[in-house]
């Protein structure tokens, strides 16, 4: 059983909104007092897929299990897919508009930093169905602990 | 050096964070891409940005990056303002353009140890 279980509704409409779902798992792995390099590799990864959602999916849901061994994140969305996750992967190809890059983001980083920071990352999509993504940090303490 | 040295070296004004300008600053980050600050992973760093948007204190807030300056003059609204108090982020803002303000903190020693 997981220590902690979160789930937030992410809106796809509002770009201002985007990171408010990651800024509160950021607060609460605080509370819970994890290490610091650990909060910022869930923070990096659930911040780009937040902003991915937003970016490609009218938003979606993102659920965060915290185990003593693991922090497993969930984010699901019933966007449009992806349709070459080979493809996606690489740095700097990207499919966001050009509004999106005025806004900082859009520079075909974002799955490839979620790979970097995550210990295991997992894409499942299907074009017109939607897109989950599975990452895993681990906290480097025992399963037990 | 600490944020207020950052503050008198750009002739910057503070915004926002006058509580926290005796916080030490190790390294810094230039860009108005935010997923490039995203690949970025520095202790106790600062962010020098020309994009004006709320994500930018949001990026700062994920990389506990704990002073935004933003450079060419430029002033955030209020609410970007607000949430950067908010986060407990130092907030500058300095009439050098990007490439001279790097150049500032860099000389002056910021990022080289």
């Amino acid at each position: 059983m997981p220590s902690l279980k979160l789930q937030y509704q992410v809106d796809g409409t509002d770009f201002t909104r985007a990171g408010e779902a990651s800024s509160s798992v950021k607060k609460n792995l605080r509370k819970l007092g994890m290490p610091a390099d650990i909060i910022r590799k869930v923070s990096i990864c659930l911040y780009e897929g937040e902003i991915n959602m937003v970016i490609h999916a009218d938003g979606g849901v993102i659920d965060v299990l915290v185990y003593p061994d693991r922090i497993e994140m969930i984010l699901a969305d019933t966007g449009k897919g992806i349709a070459d996750i080979d493809k996606a992967m690489q740095e700097g190809w990207s499919t966001a508009p050009d509004e999106v890059r005025s806004l900082g983001f859009g520079a075909g980083m974002g799955l490839p930093n979620m790979k970097k920071y995550s210990d295991e990352m997992r894409i499942e999509s299907t074009v017109g169905v939607g897109t989950t993504v599975y990452m895993t940090v681990r906290t480097g303490a025992s399963q037990s602990a | 050096m600490t944020v207020r040295d950052v503050a008198r070296i750009l002739n910057a004004k503070v915004l926002s964070g006058e509580d926290y300008l005796d916080i030490e600053v190790h390294d810094a980050c230039g860009s108005d891409m935010m997923s490039d600050v995203l690949a970025f992973v520095k202790d106790q760093a600062v962010l020098l940005t020309g994009l004006m948007n709320i994500q930018v204190i949001r990026t700062a807030d994920m990389m506990d990056i704990v002073c935004i300056v933003f450079v060419r003059g430029k002033i955030p609204d209020e609410e970007v303002l607000a949430i950067a108090r908010r986060k407990e982020i130092v907030v500058l803002a300095t009439d050098e353009r990007m490439f001279q303000a790097c150049g500032l903190l860099w000389d002056a020693g910021l990022g080289r140890r």
